[in-house]
């Protein structure tokens, strides 16, 4: 059976990255036994390197790594690999156009527990700003699986963002990743939901409930930079208006994308996201998302208030 | 300590000659950097005619060592040893800073023999400690060498990197500390003090050595030293003085990044003949 989880899928990609390519060098700040480093650490510790509770210099490191020939993969909670880490990832990794791939691991509110210190709300936002960064948001297990591979096998500056639960998988396993082609994963004609990670599996729920009173599209955006601008136009331009549903905040994330997007095509348009706050503790993580505004059925009344006007 | 005299009184040469290609290049009513440049010129001459192993007309040979500017601020001092060592023409110094040119305010990847771009202070050693590790997983000879400030101390990733680099036994990475004792707002035991450096460094896992960073001759046996010692990285606290070799802008804080007047600049090349 397929892995529900991306962390799992991912720390098993990178080992077999790793025995496929000695080059690949896996960096963790002292949380690989959550990042899933730690599978590379236990199988293959000559390509592995444990930095410590230090993620800025982990960064810079990963750098001087890609330098001389390696292919570093630095691995942390989002909020910390890509949040403390930005200096770092801007002048030490970015400006250079380096091969470094960054995990933000335990995206979102994924880490509901730990409360709005470990919630990454901006990433998307503030990595997407990077000139030439790349930023890749798997829905499931399977397609971070395969995003992992597509980054392992492709040159320059990456941003993985994953989530820290399991859930069922939407993707088919083993299918190759879909580099900057958004993907319809429901058709529909009345509006398009544009979504990315978790959320792509909440706007399939939300299309099931408005099922005989609005036909749904919905579009699997995996790789937010760059965006496929024309397929993102063509998408939208056949129905009402869009929606976009992301974790995360409504400003400067896959909604600002894709209204970037559609600057030339007005069109109605909903945010369903994080709206400008931080997150906060939960016992469950439906609990947090219901709590942010991030559930089906947020998107379903999204959608019917584009649908009606 | 065994090094002739011809070897050492040709690099005090370059050294001179770099301070001039610097204040030739800075020119008159520009601000420059011509302290930190020229208090670090007798360090980089020794680093680029003596001790680096490099291919000017081949910047990216798999064979050479590689050197940092963390202090990035200083780039013009690099551009000028880079140019006198062949990797560019000299005659493109005094472009540094055309907008679009390959000689940017800082060093920036994709100038020939700059090895990766700095300038938000801290981060080179923690870039040179990824070659070095880089390499010593390749099995590889090559060194590193990291050029840090000694205001940049008050950046902690330096710190982090000092950690992680004795941690690792990253011995073939040499930190070169330009201790001019300024920073941009003052001096540093005014600003935030850093001292003791030497006991800082040692009790970070390092093996220090300390020199007058002016004295060539202190400076090639520390490099060698650096060399040879196995186990840890190297760190060479060089003492230095900001704006050395140009009487009027010795120890002055407010050389730091200053234009030069028409008299200053005629003065400085008089005492760099």
């Amino acid at each position: 059976m397929a892995e529900t989880n991306q962390r799992s899928a991912y720390g098993a990609t990178l080992l077999e990255l790793c025995r496929e390519d000695r080059n690949i060098v896996v960096l963790d700040a002292d949380l690989g036994g959550s990042t899933m480093g730690k599978m590379v650490e236990q199988a293959l510790p000559e390509q592995h390197i444990e930095m410590g509770i230090a993620e800025a210099n982990m960064a810079s490191v990963a750098g001087g790594l890609s330098r001389v020939g390696k292919i570093p993969f630095i691995n942390s909670f989002a909020v910390f690999a890509a949040g403390r880490a930005y200096d770092q990832i801007r002048q030490s990794i970015a400006i250079g156009k380096l091969n470094v791939k960054i995990c933000g691991s335990s995206a979102g509110c994924s880490d509901f527990g730990d409360g709005a210190t470990h919630q990454a709300i901006d990433d998307i936002a503030y990595m997407r700003a990077i000139p030439h960064m790349t930023v890749i948001v798997p829905a499931d297990a399977n397609e971070a699986a395969a995003a992992t591979r597509f980054m392992a096998a492709n040159p320059g500056t990456m941003y993985l963002r994953l989530n820290r639960n399991s859930y069922e998988n939407i993707t088919e396993e083993g299918a190759p990743f879909r580099f900057n082609e958004p993907t319809v994963v429901r058709e529909g004609t009345d509006v398009t939901v544009f979504a990315c990670g978790v959320m792509v599996s909440k706007a399939l729920e939300a299309a099931e409930k408005l099922q005989g009173r609005i036909s749904v599209r919905v579009v699997n955006v995996s790789t937010v930079k760059p965006l496929n601008r024309e397929k993102i136009m063509a998408l939208a331009g056949d129905v009402r208006g869009v929606v976009t549903a992301e974790e995360h905040s409504i400003i400067g994330g896959l909604g600002g994308a894709v209204a970037e997007a559609l600057r030339r095509q007005p069109t109605p348009m909903e945010f369903v996201g994080v709206n400008d706050e931080f997150g906060s503790s939960a016992h469950s993580y439906d609990e947090i998302l219901n709590y942010m505004g991030l559930t089906a059925d947020h998107i379903a009344e999204a959608v019917e208030s584009i649908y009606n006007g | 300590m065994g090094y002739s005299k011809e070897l050492i009184s040709s690099l005090e040469e370059r050294a001179k000659t770099l301070r001039r290609d610097v204040i030739e290049c800075i020119g008159v009513g520009v601000a420059g950097h011509v302290g930190g440049s020229c208090s670090a010129a007798d360090l980089l001459a020794a680093l680029y005619f003596y001790k680096l192993k490099y291919d000017s007309k081949n910047p990216e040979w798999e064979g050479r060592d590689y050197f940092l500017l963390s202090k990035g601020h200083v780039a013009i001092l690099q551009y000028s040893a880079l140019a006198e060592a062949g990797f560019f023409p000299v005659a493109d110094l005094p472009r540094c800073k055309e907008v679009g040119f390959y000689l940017q305010g800082h060093p920036h990847l994709g100038t020939p023999g700059i090895e990766v771009g700095t300038g938000s202070l801290g981060q080179g050693l923690s870039l040179g400690l990824g070659m070095a590790l880089g390499l010593k997983m390749d099995g590889k000879p090559n060194r590193v060498y990291v050029m840090v400030g000694d205001g940049e101390q008050d950046e902690g990733q330096i710190w982090e990197a000092a950690m992680a680099a004795s941690a690792k036994n990253a011995d073939n990475l040499c930190a070169i500390i330009d201790n001019n004792g300024l920073q941009a707002q003052g001096k540093l035991t005014d600003r935030l003090p850093v001292e003791p450096l030497a006991g800082r460094w040692s009790a970070f896992g390092w093996n220090v050595i300390e020199i007058d960073g002016h004295n060539m001759e202190e400076i090639v046996a520390a490099l060698d030293a650096a060399e040879t010692y196995k186990g840890k990285p190297t760190a060479i606290i060089a003492h230095t003085v900001k704006g050395k070799g140009i009487s009027f802008a010795e120890n002055q804080v407010g050389f730091h990044n200053r234009a030069l007047t028409e008299d200053e600049y005629r003065q400085a090349l008089a005492e760099l003949a």
